[in-house]
């Protein structure tokens, strides 16, 4: 809700500066964009407006929205901000256009990089990488002489020395709240543990030796954690970390800038990053990689299509990011990246390296399934493999719903 | 008004919108209860007998616009979602190998994989195929076979794993013990305000009214902030006892909670209904009754809350058909491990996952279940009341 003001309110002060500053052109078309409403999107859509004639909407709910609005003839909005995972709907159901064409004529500072290619095509201009990462308070590792950790074996043995020093509230904190944020740490551990979400006919596949392995694991961090973590989200964690409440997570690079403000923390300084722990040795970092950026809706005229593409380019220039470097982990020219930022990096070019998020309908599915069924194994009423038999069954009857099991 | 109120409050969510009108069903049914004739005012206007003399034509003519409106706004959507229970709509997939390529932080990773993609037609739009599947949405939300064996081998553990039985465990628990609670915190207050002195009385009223006023999920998350993580209450008690508390982490403290915020939100709604009636109980019964030397107590088992009786009704129907679409708690509190409620499941199943799967029609028959449910509860109170106005 607040969000939703708040994107409000900051969708409406954008309308106020229609003025061209400092746009290349003048842009003369309406363009409506609708994306999340986090800080870089913040800093991308106000370099936008600067264009004239440019809305945006920033709102936390644009997942829902988003399918819809661009399925409608003529679309509702012609620019979509997408990650990885939202991006799915909007490929499946043809709504958004080739880039290709558009890419040539304007697109000669975006580097081969940005550019997401479905089958050769150009679908998709990505601006920015996230990912969960470690991050911990340098302060306190270098008190009590601990070693960054590089697996989760060395986290839990760093989170017992934590403990017994008693420095901090809790030694861990994570982003577990059921629903969304518990299914994508699973994600991120069962990818670790080498595990496949799915086999090739769509059948179900988590309930297997990573799967519990995974739970497992997971179950043995939560004895460090604030009893609470079944309602911690990517903002608890942050605000746990900004208070001192604890020493170490697994947190989004994109709430690394947040460590260091000023106004809330009470850590500037002392927060340290670092690539996410392996699960098993010569594993994957257990995390996936994502990425933002701008799509283009297909039911649009060419010249609003054109116009469109111009004013996201201006948006995602190097000029706008030199003013908002730390809000995010940038793939545009001219970044700089910060000491918050090494740990998404170390990330990211780890060997072997972390797989993307899968964008498919299944793992939109699974994803649903496993939040809804991983609770009750953390409260203790199913055994590992009773959870994961479960998911493969909730996972199972609504892919039969949705057309994709027989 | 209570209804129109709580319906308002649900489209605060807009992502809850849809959801709302998805089943304004019960909510329009207790619009439609306060003009009948369990309402004691409304019951003696009826019995004078002028309805008798109102022309056919007249009454069709006042009653067609919102007979119409019913059917437009009550009875299609009604049929609408009793179809989509025995339908399912899916998109016909492929299966194609597709490549596509992501960032990494310096370079590209390319990947090679078949996946599950739907066929568009030419104009783009995803062709859809609709059948007919009976029960099996049904099936589906009430567990299948897993219900079945847990139910044969009466095993209510293995039972109340099963979403749906367990937000129907939830629901009624909630239900039924809010539901004296709420009878008798209101009553407790209009008593006490009823023999406040003239001078506190309205500002007693007014304070009473303030939970009732809060837009539900605020009302929610104002409590979830006292006691959750560290909030004001938690620290107390803690220092009280000298403990460390994890009052989120447990479920029957979370569900004292919730419990305690329907309570505490809907008792001021009892309270005004019951002050109302209070201010008609006969003078002349209650000052023979304490002529006959009847106590205090006496005088409210025997004189005034047998006057309140078609009140204490009315506001048991209203909450029954409240507290069993209970939803905001679940949100407020963030209970969704702990604890659900049979209209979370239906927003559940109704929510579109990254992908843009919804369940609709798992939905529907979600939602179908939670109105027979309601239809069952309300059994009770509304023979009596048909009774009631029967003999009077």
């Amino acid at each position: 809700m607040l969000m939703k003001k708040l994107a409000l309110a900051g969708a409406v002060a954008m309308l106020g500066t229609t003025s061209a500053m400092a746009c290349a052109f003048q842009n003369e078309v309406e363009v409506k964009s609708l994306s999340a409403g986090f800080e870089a999107w913040k800093a991308v859509t106000d370099a936008m407006s600067e264009c004239g004639n440019v809305s945006a909407e920033l709102d936390q709910e644009f997942r829902t929205k988003q399918p819809a609005a661009f399925a409608a003839n003529p679309s509702l909005y012609a620019l979509g901000g997408v990650s990885n995972g939202t991006v799915t709907p909007l490929l499946n159901e043809g709504t958004i256009r080739p880039l290709d064409d558009l890419v040539e004529a304007y697109g000669q500072n975006l580097s081969p990089n940005q550019l997401i290619r479905i089958d050769g095509q150009i679908m998709a201009i990505a601006m920015m990488v996230n990912t969960q990462h470690m991050m911990y308070r340098t302060d306190i590792f270098e008190e009590l002489g601990l070693e960054v950790p590089t697996t989760y074996d060395e986290v839990l043995t760093a989170a017992a020395a934590i403990q017994e020093a008693g420095v901090v509230e809790y030694p861990l904190g994570a982003t577990m709240k059921s629903g969304w944020n518990l299914a994508q740490d699973f994600n991120n551990m069962f990818v670790g543990f080498g595990g496949d979400f799915y086999n090739d006919d769509s059948t179900p596949a988590v309930n297997s030796e990573a799967g519990v392995k995974a739970l497992e694991m997971m179950k043995a961090l939560t004895e460090y954690m604030d009893p609470e973590y079944l309602v911690s989200d990517s903002t608890y964690v942050q605000q746990q970390f900004q208070q001192g409440k604890i020493a170490m997570a697994n947190l989004w690079a994109s709430r690394g800038g947040a460590m260091n403000d000023e106004a809330e923390s009470s850590v500037v300084g002392k927060v340290g990053s670092a690539a996410a722990p392996l699960a098993m040795a010569g594993g994957v970092p257990a995390t996936t990689l994502w990425w933002d950026g701008i799509v283009v809706a297909k039911n649009i005229d060419d010249a609003t299509a054109e116009a469109a593409f111009r004013v996201a380019m201006e948006g995602l220039d190097s000029e706008m990011v030199q003013g908002a470097n730390d809000t995010a982990i940038w793939l545009v020219e001219g970044y700089q990246p910060s000491d918050m930022a090494q740990g998404a990096i170390a990330t990211a070019t780890a060997q072997p390296a972390p797989p993307s998020y899968p964008s498919t309908s299944q793992m939109g599915l699974m994803h649903t399934a496993l939040g809804n069924e991983l609770p009750s194994f953390f409260t203790g009423d199913r055994t590992a493999t009773e959870a994961l038999a479960a998911v493969e069954e909730a996972y199972s009857s609504a892919a039969k719903e949705a057309g994709l099991l027989q | 008004m209570v209804p129109e109120f709580r319906a308002n409050s649900g489209e605060t969510f807009s992502a809850l919108h849809s959801y709302a009108r998805f089943l304004t069903g019960p909510t329009d049914i207790g619009v439609k209860l306060r003009d009948s004739p369990g309402f004691p005012m409304q019951r003696s206007r009826n019995t004078s007998g002028t309805e008798a003399s109102v022309k056919f034509k007249t009454f069709a003519m006042f009653v067609g616009p919102s007979v119409f409106l019913m059917l437009l706004f009550i009875a299609f959507p009604l049929v609408t979602v009793l179809v989509n229970s025995f339908q399912v709509t899916q998109p016909i997939f492929t299966t194609q190998e597709v490549e596509t390529c992501t960032p990494g932080f310096l370079q590209q990773t390319c990947v090679t994989e078949v996946k599950t993609i739907p066929v568009l037609d030419d104009d783009g739009n995803t062709v859809t195929r609709t059948e007919w599947v009976g029960f099996r949405s049904y099936a589906n939300v009430l567990g299948g076979e897993r219900a079945i064996a847990a139910l044969s081998g009466l095993d209510f553990g293995a039972l109340l794993q099963i979403d749906f039985w367990k937000a129907l465990r939830f629901t009624l628990t909630f239900t039924l013990i809010t539901l004296p609670l709420v009878l008798i915190v209101g009553l407790a207050i209009a008593v006490v305000v009823n023999n406040a002195s003239r001078a506190v009385k309205g500002p007693v009223i007014f304070v009473s009214l303030l939970p009732f006023i809060i837009t539900p999920v605020i009302g929610a998350l104002s409590i979830r902030w006292l006691f959750y993580g560290d909030g004001i209450v938690t620290v107390w008690l803690e220092a009280l006892w000298n403990t460390d508390l994890s009052v989120a982490a447990n479920g029957w403290a979370i569900e004292f909670l919730m419990m305690f915020y329907r309570v505490w939100h809907v008792a001021p709604f009892a309270f005004v209904i019951f002050y109302a009636g209070l201010q008609t109980v006969n003078q002349d019964t209650l000052e023979s009754a304490v002529i006959d030397g009847a106590s205090r107590w006496e005088r409210l088992r025997y004189v005034v809350i047998p006057h309140l009786m078609p009140l204490i009704v009315f506001i048991t129907l209203i909450h029954l058909m409240d507290a069993y679409r209970a939803f905001e708690e679940v949100i407020g509190f963030s209970s969704e491990s702990h604890r659900i409620t049979l209209q979370y499941l239906t927003y559940d199943y109704l929510t579109p996952d990254d992908a843009g799967n919804r369940a609709v029609s798992s939905a529907s028959a979600s939602a179908m279940l939670t109105m027979i449910g309601v239809v069952i509860l309300l059994a009770a109170p509304l023979r009596r009341t048909w009774r009631d106005h029967r003999g009077g």
